[in-house]
């Protein structure tokens, strides 16, 4: 159809560009509150009297450094657990939670307008897909923000989806074209869709594992500081970035990351079985080593290590922490490395 | 509580184990031992995911046999003295590789050790009673207390055992498993109910269930293998296929596969169907909606009709048959210079392309003379669908439909070496031992046809036609083939099945909590009060258990309160 003018494909792209745009203010907006954050804790604790909120060694201001960050950590703790009427009104966050939803109510309208060009699913290839995958990122972002508050993780959502989306549209994007038949299927709509679902709670999970991480090396300093305190040494420097003091224990954060990851583990074990029946009608073998499908696998024995080394003494903590990061890169390379650069049967990027 | 029997058995260096591990002196039985439990531990395990997780990497970066022969071929033209190295550390079969292979076995047996005697402690315990209430409650994490009045003219310790009466019943329904643990007064200490409760068991049988059926998984893979094959065939138009070995171009045949008892059925191809996008669409052309109408027989039965679309493979008697490719047949008869006929065929012409600039070849090994001596024929073909010109003068074909067909013809006389018996190509033409009539170099210009028309060989060896079809009741003046992929896999049934229950022991293990609660009534000196603690345990992940214990402790003090409205007073 190639029409003269303004096309629902062009609105489409224009859409894209103006989400893209509406998720770099919701970047800035979670930034800065990243960087208040620490401060408003502190004064909002100073106004309340001491409540019995801070169980754990009450009078903290005057204790170790380790009882205060873990009294911090409690509250924090429970803040993030807390209906979102009662959570911490973070003036800065809030603007970046309103403007990530701004920004998704386009990006759905930009999915949606290509789809309706296409006259299908707009998942398909490459450009589509990271349309679609980007947009359901968010989707679970939101979703999940209902019940925890993680809009600690809004810079990182909001600046990987940001980043993805704006590559997207500057290198993959591609013109509507029909369907090959191979993509005919029923397992289109579902092996795709529920593999973007994995993607982005894998992604939540990554950002807590990270999270976990910065947290883990604070509360290993501050450890450190009482023990060099104790024996009259100078104590090192309090490390990481100020707003950790606004967030749960490395503990609490690790299986927070764990409950996301293995909701995202069960879809990613749908997404192997379901491409696996897929292929079987589609080229006549269900499993082929394709470079695609040893990478889906990879990733699914990356997660399933993690979740081993969850169990395993000596591997919780830090190490299983790393785990899951490299598991979400090999994901991340399984989307735009393998898919551009590999050879295989799962040549749909549309990129030539 | 290190090992009741409710508890699932778990390597050592399971992060829930509680133990130690003693070091005794090894003999050689004490060395086996200590490596089987090595092998078995969380550690090894884990190890060896990852261990597999790298290993499986280099089949994704190397061309593979099995997924992209023409790729080490390849590999090979463009790294011949890499190719060896390579080829030594079966970088090309990484998934058959003793590496691989090697981890993967070394994995199962881990697994296999590991929960075959979990198994075993998992059945005792389904059928055990949920563990002895803990004596002090208030040492777990999570643990709640009350204090409730006894009413006027009760007995402190048959209100306390009535009191835990209601909490059983409750816990019951909430799918506990239920055990009292009373005790009578003794000395100074006043008696004591309790009530211990477990549920979560599926959680522990979601787990063995998971990775039992990831070992069927792999048998199913493994002797299915053996079960199973695949096979390729070209049939044009008009033309059919009869399963039988010798009718494959080739055939990947199983260990265990009879291939001279392959189920006896014959598939027509009646015509093939293709929708191109129009010329000049935006993405350039691209074909579509493959369709390949067949007429399939088994022996006894009627020929039934039936289409094979990409995505959709027929079923015969066991056998998938999948659509892989098509292009176009051009029949081709060739006449000697007595005007007999010497071939005849529809040729398969190989297309790389989209717009199906397609290639083929011609063999006339009897019938041809060249001024007395027998001569054997070469014809190598090229088939423009929509011929059209480039800048550079040569022919190509600008759309795959038959807009303009054109057949041009190279022409090679001489040795086919076809007649000492060694197995040859038909998609390839060995002229070395052939001298080049027409195209190419020879001096004189390529033979060009279209359908219907015949022209003169060089030299007055005779003619070749290119048959119009539809003067043969085509509906294409060119005739279409298909190449079909024949499967038979006997395990895939059963890898689906086990894959399924897999995901089904997986989501059991993963989300259903495993958790002991307890409630215990302890009357007051005095007779007067009776405290009530709650407490609760996870087993594994357990994010809301907290929530178990609150929801306990409340749903007991209304059913406390529902029963005694005016007198119990919760304090």
């Amino acid at each position: 159809m190639p029409e003269a003018g303004f096309t629902l494909d062009n609105l489409s792209v224009l859409l894209v560009w103006t989400a893209i745009a509406i998720y770099a203010l919701a970047f800035i907006a979670y930034a800065v509150d990243l960087a208040r954050r620490s401060d408003l804790a502190a004064k909002a604790k100073d106004a309340a009297p001491v409540r019995e909120l801070v169980g754990v060694g009450a009078s903290g201001a005057s204790g170790s450094s380790i009882t205060r960050i873990r009294a911090e950590e409690e509250a924090a703790l429970a803040a993030v657990e807390a209906r979102p009427s009662a959570r911490p009104r973070y003036l800065w966050a809030r603007i970046g939670t309103s403007l990530t939803v701004l920004a998704f109510v386009f990006h759905v309208a930009a999915d949606i307008t290509r789809g309706i060009a296409a006259h299908r699913v707009p998942w398909s290839n490459m450009y589509e897909f990271a349309l679609t995958g980007t947009m359901l990122i968010i989707a679970v972002y939101l979703v999940v923000l209902l019940k925890f508050d993680l809009r600690f993780l809004g810079t990182f959502i909001t600046g990987l989806v940001a980043v993805l989306l704006g590559s997207t549209a500057i290198w993959f994007y591609t013109e509507v074209v029909p369907l090959q038949d191979s993509l005919k299927s029923v397992w289109l709509v579902i092996h795709v869709f529920v593999a973007s679902l994995a993607t982005a709670l894998l992604a939540i999970a990554f950002a807590l594992s990270v999270t976990q991480l910065l947290q883990a090396r604070r509360e290993r300093f501050a450890l450190a500081a009482d023990e060099a305190g104790a024996a009259g040494e100078r104590a090192p420097v309090s490390s990481g970035p100020r707003f950790l003091r606004t967030l749960p224990s490395a503990d609490a954060l690790e299986s927070l990351a764990y409950r996301f990851a293995i909701v995202g583990f069960i879809f990613w074990t749908f997404t192997l079985i379901a491409g696996a029946v897929w292929a079987n009608d589609a080229w006549g073998r269900y499993w082929g080593f394709d470079t695609k499908e040893v990478w889906t696998f990879v990733i699914w024995v990356l997660y399933a290590g993690y979740i081993h080394a969850r169990a395993t003494r000596g591997w919780r903590g830090t190490r299983s922490a790393w785990l899951s990061i490299v598991g979400f890169g090999a994901v991340m390379f399984n989307f735009t490395i393998v898919n551009m650069f590999f050879k295989g049967m799962h040549v749909y990027s549309g990129l030539s | 509580m290190s090992n009741s029997p409710s508890d699932p058995l778990r390597p050592s260096d399971h992060a829930d184990g509680g133990r130690d591990v003693v070091q005794p002196r090894l003999g050689v039985v004490g060395w086996l031992r200590w490596g089987w439990r090595q092998l078995t531990s969380m550690r090894t395990a884990l190890v060896l995911l990852l261990l597999l997780a790298i290993a499986a990497i280099p089949g994704s970066i190397v061309p593979q046999r099995s997924a992209d022969p023409n790729g080490v071929l390849d590999f090979k033209s463009k790294n011949p003295d890499l190719f060896g190295v390579y080829e030594k550390l079966q970088l090309f079969d990484v998934y058959s590789s003793v590496w691989f292979s090697a981890i993967y076995i070394l994995l199962f047996i881990s697994l296999i050790g590991c929960v075959l005697p979990r198994a075993k402690h998992h059945w005792k315990a389904l059928r055990s009673r949920p563990p002895r209430t803990p004596v002090r409650l208030s040492r777990l994490d999570d643990h709640a207390e009350s204090v409730i009045a006894v009413p006027e003219g009760t007995d402190a310790a048959d209100a306390a055992s009535h009191a835990v009466d209601l909490a059983q019943a409750q816990l019951r329904k909430a799918g506990y498993r239920v055990e009292r643990y009373d005790q009578p007064a003794a000395g100074k200490r006043p008696a004591v109910a309790s009530v211990s409760a477990e549920r979560g068991y599926a959680r522990e049988t979601g787990n063995l269930v998971f990775h039992a059926a990831l070992v069927g998984v792999l048998l199913s893979v493994g002797i299915g293998g053996g079960l199973t094959y695949t096979g390729q065939a070209v049939v044009k138009e008009g033309g059919s296929f009869v399963n039988s070995q010798m009718n494959y171009a080739s055939i990947n045949p199983g260990r265990f596969v009879d291939l001279d008892a392959l189920p006896p059925y014959a598939v027509t191809l009646d015509s093939f169907a293709v929708t191109y996008t129009p010329s000049g669409s935006r993405g350039g052309t691209l074909a579509g909606d493959f369709a390949a109408h067949v007429t399939t027989r088994e022996p006894g039965q009627d020929g039934r009709d039936q289409t094979i679309r990409v995505n959709h493979p027929i079923d015969m008697d066991g056998d998938r048959i999948y659509l892989m490719g098509n292009g176009y047949a051009p029949t081709i008869t060739v006449r000697n210079s007595a005007g007999v006929a010497v071939f005849r065929d529809d040729v398969p012409f190989v297309s790389p392309d989209a717009n199906m600039t397609s290639q083929g070849i011609i063999k006339v090994a009897d019938g041809i003379t060249d001024a007395g001596r027998d001569e054997q024929l070469g014809l190598v073909g090229f088939f423009y669908p929509t011929a059209g010109t480039l800048d550079t003068g040569a022919k190509t074909s600008m759309y795959p439909g038959l807009v303009n067909p054109v057949l041009t013809l190279w022409v090679f006389s001489g040795d086919l070496r076809i007649d000492g018996g060694i197995p040859q190509n038909v998609y390839a033409l060995d002229t070395s031992e052939m001298t080049q009539l027409a195209g190419g170099t020879s001096s004189t210009a390529a033979l060009e046809l279209r359908p219907g028309e015949t022209v003169d060989l060089p030299n007055g060896l005779g003619t070749v036609t290119f048959e119009d079809n539809q003067a043969n009741g085509g509906v294409e003046s060119v005739k279409r083939y298909v190449s079909l992929s024949i499967h038979r896999d006997v395990g895939a049934p059963f890898v689906l099945v086990f894959a399924v229950l897999a995901l089904a022991g997986l989501l059991a293990a993963l989300f259903v909590p495993r958790r002991r609660l307890w409630v215990k009534a302890t009357p007051a000196a005095d007779g007067a009060t009776i405290t009530l603690e709650y407490a609760g345990l996870a087993r594994g992940e357990d994010p809301a258990i907290a929530v178990a214990v609150a929801d306990l402790k409340r749903g007991h003090e209304a059913s406390l309160e529902a029963e005694a409205p005016r007198e119990a007073s919760v304090r």
